[in-house]
């Protein structure tokens, strides 16, 4: 008996606060957009019983979804949305990658405070890291002032409000997301086994390349789900750093649910986005079980 | 194998570089006498003055504090719950489901979390405000809470439970004489993380708050949306003080506490 009301509290909870409100996402995707409080149609009226949910669930039609294949702007974004994500995963990686490497490869009295540094950033809000770049990246701003005086460029770059930005602003926030799992994997590398591959005759770069690198795999796997998942519904990146014509889909759910009044179709991307992330997240949880049985 | 190689000196250095160069250059920034970013202009506190003047901006911070406790505590308590559930309740009806809702949150995009909260909100026709986004902190955070102290408990040895049973011990009395203070050090942790995230939400607390609750991440993200502030520079220096302080504090007390038990054992052996 107490056992149940152990279970039950915790999983009213998460029904209630995340299912229902689910639900709720995917039913309105199913309706009407309508000029009332709250406006959409059909509203379920408890009152007329069975048959009022016939009537209920006759007017829920795909409409919606129709709508978004048919106006350009959201397959645009959709797309948009998993080539910024895709690409400024592959950056992060190759930003990440050699930091990981190098921590992995310090000095053992070294590694918590490297360790602290790269943690650090992640306690530090989000939202300050992304706006940090808005003064840098202005167009009288720091680096373009740097790049003028060294005669790199003779006239101020335009990155802010562009693309660019977004995908400087995505690899800066989630940098520590991609470092800390490869630090780990690197970490538990035993060294002797790069030094048996340099006695059989291996080179350096060889050794790294038959060694080390398929040996942090399961550790680059995880870093990249880390930022990709994140990044693809990305809200606040896109709307602080990026213009008018940066199409990223969290930007225009947002949009269409404040500027557009349009909750029928917000609900409606809101689950296709949903049901595009559902491919990484099942991919990135077969990679953790397959890391932990192998840890096991 | 410990050779210094220029190219791991190089990436560490440049690594570092990019994650602290901004935040440095925005914290220089807010000491400037001119409102640009383009001119220095002198050093200057106005900035911090103006902030403290702001009444809106202590309103927010205000706000913004009660909803991280409230939140924090609550996600807590149902964290350490659904991970107790998840680690040792064994099977029970709908076991996939529930941990299923423990861990889809975590990679839920905030947009969608936001707008599914405000639906139900204005569903049920609860009044938006700081009630509201408490609920929607608690509900993502939990998840937070339950996947670091589940981990803690996994590798918890129940032989010591049982122990405390087999002495006599009540179920709650084991739990909370013997569980307890074994997981404490990850119930804390769990605390602090859904407390950061708590205090850093601006996606989810913008769906579901009302006109009378403006969090500080709504504010600021009001405020620089046009471009940059000098009162958020101040404010986010501040914010990045505090982080700093708790950070390295935390680390160094952790520090010294492994070296005093190392201590300890030492002279344990010894004795023996």
């Amino acid at each position: 008996m107490r056992r149940a009301i152990l279970i039950a509290i915790p999983y009213l909870w998460l029904t209630a606060l995340f299912l229902v409100p689910f639900l709720i996402v995917l039913k309105i995707s199913l309706s009407d957009i309508a000029l009332a409080r709250p406006p959409y149609t059909p509203q379920f009226d408890f009152s007329a019983g069975l048959e009022g949910l016939g009537a209920f669930f006759s007017e829920l039609d795909f409409e919606n979804f129709v709508f978004l294949t048919t106006d350009d702007l959201y397959w645009k974004s959709y797309l948009s949305s998993v080539q910024i994500a895709g690409l400024s995963t592959l950056i992060t990686l190759a930003v990440g990658y050699p930091v990981a490497y190098a921590m992995a490869r310090a000095d053992e009295a070294w590694r918590p405070t490297l360790l602290m540094l790269v943690i650090l950033p992640f306690w530090t809000s989000f939202l300050i890291r992304v706006y940090s770049w808005m003064g840098i990246l202005a167009s009288e701003g720091p680096l373009n002032a740097v790049l003028l005086a060294l005669g790199i460029i003779d006239q101020p770059l335009q990155i802010m409000n562009t693309n660019v930005a977004v995908y400087i602003g995505i690899v800066y926030t989630y940098l520590p997301f991609m470092i800390l799992p490869i630090y780990s994997a690197l970490e538990k590398l035993d060294g002797s086994l790069l030094e048996a591959a340099e006695d059989l005759g291996c080179s350096r770069l060889s050794a790294f390349w038959l060694v080390t690198w398929p040996l942090s795999r399961p550790g680059i796997i995880a870093g990249c789900f880390l930022v990709f998942i994140p990044a693809l519904g990305e809200f606040v990146i896109p709307s602080l750093l990026g213009g008018s014509d940066t199409l990223m889909i969290g930007k225009v759910l947002w949009e269409e649910f404040f500027n557009n009044r349009d909750w029928p179709v917000a609900s409606a991307v809101a689950v296709i986005l949903l049901a595009i992330l559902i491919i990484p997240i099942v991919l990135f949880q077969r990679n953790e079980q397959k890391a932990r049985e192998a840890e096991g | 194998m410990k050779r210094t190689s220029w190219f791991n000196v190089t990436s560490l250095t440049l690594g570092f570089a990019f994650l602290y160069l901004p935040m440095i250059i925005l914290v220089i920034y807010s000491f400037n006498e001119s409102r640009l970013v383009t001119v220095w202009a002198g050093f200057s506190t106005k900035w911090y003055g103006e902030l403290f003047r702001d009444q809106e901006f202590l309103d927010a911070a205000w706000v913004t504090l009660k909803v991280a406790v409230f939140s924090s505590t609550l996600a807590t308590v149902l964290g350490t719950l659904a991970a107790y559930v998840l680690v040792r309740a064994g099977r029970f009806h709908g076991r996939t489901l529930f941990s299923g809702m423990i861990y889809a949150p975590l990679v839920m995009p905030e947009v969608i979390t936001g707008l599914s909260l405000l639906l139900l909100f204005i569903g049920i026709g609860l009044d938006r405000g700081v009630f509201t986004i408490v609920l929607a902190h608690t509900t993502f955070s939990m998840c937070y809470v339950s996947v670091v102290v589940s981990s803690r408990l996994a590798t918890f040895d129940r032989a010591l439970e049982e122990a405390a049973l087999d002495l006599g011990c009540s179920a709650f009395d084991a739990f909370r004489l013997v569980t307890l203070p074994i997981i404490a050090p990850a119930v804390i942790s769990g605390w602090l993380l859904a407390f950061t995230l708590s205090l850093d939400d601006l996606v989810i607390a913008s769906f579901t708050t009302g006109p009378s609750a403006t969090t500080l991440p709504i504010k600021i993200f009001s405020a620089v949306r046009l471009g940059v502030s000098p009162q958020i520079n101040a404010l986010s220096t501040l914010l990045i003080a505090i982080v700093t302080i708790g950070v390295v504090t935390a680390s160094i007390i952790t520090k010294r506490a492994a070296v005093a038990q190392a201590r300890d054992e030492q002279a344990a052996a010894r004795t023996a």
